[in-house]
């Protein structure tokens, strides 16, 4: 009998094309390239120059997501976009995807939306692929037992051109996660915990598999949540092993297998999950049971505290480098080491992006925005991941209650996340962000980010100031 | 891509630990579809004050790192987005290797594919790195790719580690692309037999 094996390591195995030698890589084929506006069009300006074609087309799609703006649609129906640099890259997207035969998700159109909600939404995210994207946040399709992983432009090109890449085998970790979550306290917080517990290069070099009670009890979306993330503590991605939550959620999906080819699918995905006795190089633990609603303080995902917690002081701190890095981050964010964050003011509450848009997160932060109204003066951009999801929450009336609350409902993309489109967060502003990143200037230079749960976030627009969610909900 | 066997260069530092790609170059220059005026958006937040004009006070700013081919980081450095516009920028700029400690893993990707040189050296040899940069802000070093030594002003090599493809590649200018087409037999008789289909072209 062979030795047991990670889902990682049968992942890996199934897509090697070549092993890797003493003098070379492995040659790993990818299941799935997800592609967008913003990282790709050096990389077919590379296939022109060679005059190389899109090996597979039908493994490759395109969608309009980071430069694209979420203002609401004109008299015609339509997106005004008025950057002239979106208005370029847009149309050079359109004319890559024309030219070279790749399906694309029109701004607007039925199926648009950001790239990480789109490929799970449609079905093309499916257990046991390797999945690619010029973006970091490709680990967030990991929640299906898929490999997936950001790659840079240059990559881009050898996946567009040869469907392969050249990898070297990442290590695995494990991930524990036991307990139960309380009322209030969901994935979003579980990440960022784990990523305040371990750091921001704690994951270098590996890739995560969560596991344990609490990660078996979430849901698709949840688990996407997490994966998301795995990028913000260094891990070159991040799995969930596949389970009957993940049948339920891919079956019927547009790009699914359909029928007798869905079952025989579900037969190969019951095979994933890491066999017994399956080693890891490394093993990370939380405990769920008595994890709080996390908000970070600082400038970057690892900068974390429970909701009630003071900010840290430099006596907290481990060294030099880490007593350095938090002056800094404090000086730029306005707070005082051993102050609690709750009752600051807020000025933003952005509830969107890749981690957090949706349709469960945004029913999460309704059921709390229901029948109140956002803090005067407090700017809430709702953001869906996706047209698919902006029409599911406007069927159940969620759009309602988000504008009567005083917030705005916006059209789909990745909008104030990253400070690229006209979605940003003014200079000095303090915003609580349903994101992933909290660099300096992220969200718009200057701009002060306080990473939280879509509930933090939705609790943060009706009080105007930094709030622990689990006092406002029944 | 050039060949690159030895940088002899000035070394500018930035010692800051967890230098996100954000800092490298903010989004808001992303919007290019080439790879021009990249340049100007490094460490956009800290290279310029509010009006627009150089900040003076910034490592790169300063008069003596005119001219520094070098970058010596602290840890982590790269971590964040994906973007290679930030080993771009950072090459525009004239940067021909980054030193630290640690890289997050897609900066180093990234970096290699483009022949910016990510060097990982122990922390202690940073950290007197660091203190011949701060004695001397002209301090120029050495770095011998075919070796896999960085030389220290006064002459001690530290080993840095790269993998053998990749230094391959940088010390004889090959390009990754075609080696991965060469692999195209392999490649078909993978795909004859793979079993994980999905079709973006037509729903099921």
């Amino acid at each position: 009998m062979s030795s047991p094996k990670t889902l990682f390591e049968k992942v890996w195995d199934a897509h090697v094309v070549r092993p890797e030698s003493s003098d070379t890589p492995a040659v790993l084929y990818i299941d799935l390239h997800l592609i967008h506006e913003v990282t790709s069009p050096q990389a077919f300006s590379e296939l022109r120059q060679r005059g190389l074609k899109v090996r597979r087309p039908d493994r490759t799609l395109g969608t309009m997501d980071h430069s694209t703006p979420t203002t609401p649609r004109n008299a015609l129906g339509i997106i005004p976009v008025i950057d002239p640099q979106a208005i370029n890259q847009l149309d050079q997207l359109r004319k890559n995807c024309a030219e070279f035969g790749i399906t694309l998700f029109e701004l607007g159109s039925l199926n648009q939306g950001i790239v990480h909600v789109i490929g799970p939404e449609q079905g093309l995210t499916q257990p046991g692929m390797t999945i690619v994207c010029g973006d970091s946040h490709t680990s967030t399709h990991g929640a299906f037992g898929a490999l997936a992983f950001g790659i840079g432009t240059s990559e881009v090109g050898h996946v567009l051109a040869t469907q392969c890449l050249l990898q070297y085998q990442p290590k695995t970790c494990a991930v524990r996660v036991e307990g139960q979550l309380q009322a209030g306290v969901g994935a979003k917080d579980i990440i960022l915990a784990l990523i305040a517990k371990y750091g921001v290069g704690g994951g270098t070099g590996h890739v995560f598999e969560y596991m344990g009670s609490a990660i078996r009890a979430l849901s698709m979306e949840e688990r996407m949540t997490i994966c998301n993330m795995s990028i913000e503590g260094g891990a070159r991605a991040g799995m969930v092993a596949p389970d009957e939550t993940t049948f339920a959620y891919v079956a019927g999906r547009p790009y699914a297998p359909q029928g007798a080819a869905f079952d025989a699918a579900v037969a190969r995905w019951r095979r994933l999950p890491s066999d017994e006795g399956a080693q890891f190089d490394r093993e990370m633990t939380l405990d769920a049971n008595h994890l709080a609603p996390m908000i970070t303080y600082g400038t970057n995902p690892a900068m974390g505290i429970p909701i009630d917690a003071p900010v840290p002081t430099l006596a907290d701190m481990p060294d030099a480098p880490s007593r350095q890095a938090l002056d800094a981050a404090l000086a730029y964010m306005g707070f005082e080491p051993g102050r609690p964050l709750l009752g600051h003011p807020i000025d933003v509450v952005f509830l969107g992006s890749c981690t957090n848009s949706r349709i469960s997160d945004l029913r999460t932060a309704a059921a709390l925005m229901k029948d109140r109204k956002v803090a005067a003066g407090v700017r809430v951009l709702v953001v869906p991941g996706s047209q698919r999801v902006k029409r599911q929450a406007e069927e159940e009336g969620l759009d309602a209650i988000f504008t009567a609350a005083g917030a705005e409902w916006r059209e789909a993309g990745c909008s104030a996340c990253l400070g690229m489109n006209d979605d940003k967060v003014p200079p000095g502003k303090y915003a609580i962000s349903s994101s992933n990143r909290n660099f300096v200037g992220r969200q718009g230079p200057g701009a002060r980010t306080l990473l939280a749960s879509p509930l933090t976030a939705a609790a943060a627009a009706v009080t105007g100031c930094v709030t622990d969610p689990r006092t406002m909900i029944k | 891509m050039e060949p690159i066997t030895t940088i002899n260069g000035k070394a500018v530092a930035l010692p800051i630990e967890n230098i996100d790609t954000d800092q490298v170059i903010p989004a808001s220059y992303l919007k290019v579809t080439d790879k021009a005026g990249l340049a100007e958006g490094l460490f956009q937040a800290w290279r310029y004050l509010p009006d627009g004009s150089l900040n003076p006070d910034f490592a790169l700013n300063r008069p003596e790192a005119l001219g520094a081919t070098i970058l010596v980081a602290g840890r982590n450095f790269g971590c964040g987005s994906s973007r290679e516009h930030a080993p771009w920028a950072l090459q525009g700029y004239g940067f021909r290797a980054v030193v630290a400690p640690a890289f997050a893993d897609i900066f180093r990707n990234n970096a290699l594919k483009i022949g910016l040189l990510p060097v990982t050296i122990d922390e202690e040899s940073y950290h007197e790195l660091l203190s011949h940069i701060e004695e001397d802000p002209a301090t120029m070093i050495e770095i011998d790719l075919p070796n896999q030594r960085l030389i220290m002003p006064g002459g001690r090599a530290v080993p840095f580690p790269i993998d053998g493809f990749a230094r391959h590649c940088l010390v004889h200018g090959v390009d990754q692309l075609g080696f991965l087409q060469q692999q195209e037999d392999a490649i078909a008789a993978f795909e004859s037999q793979h079993a994980v289909a999905v079709n973006t072209l037509q729903p099921n």
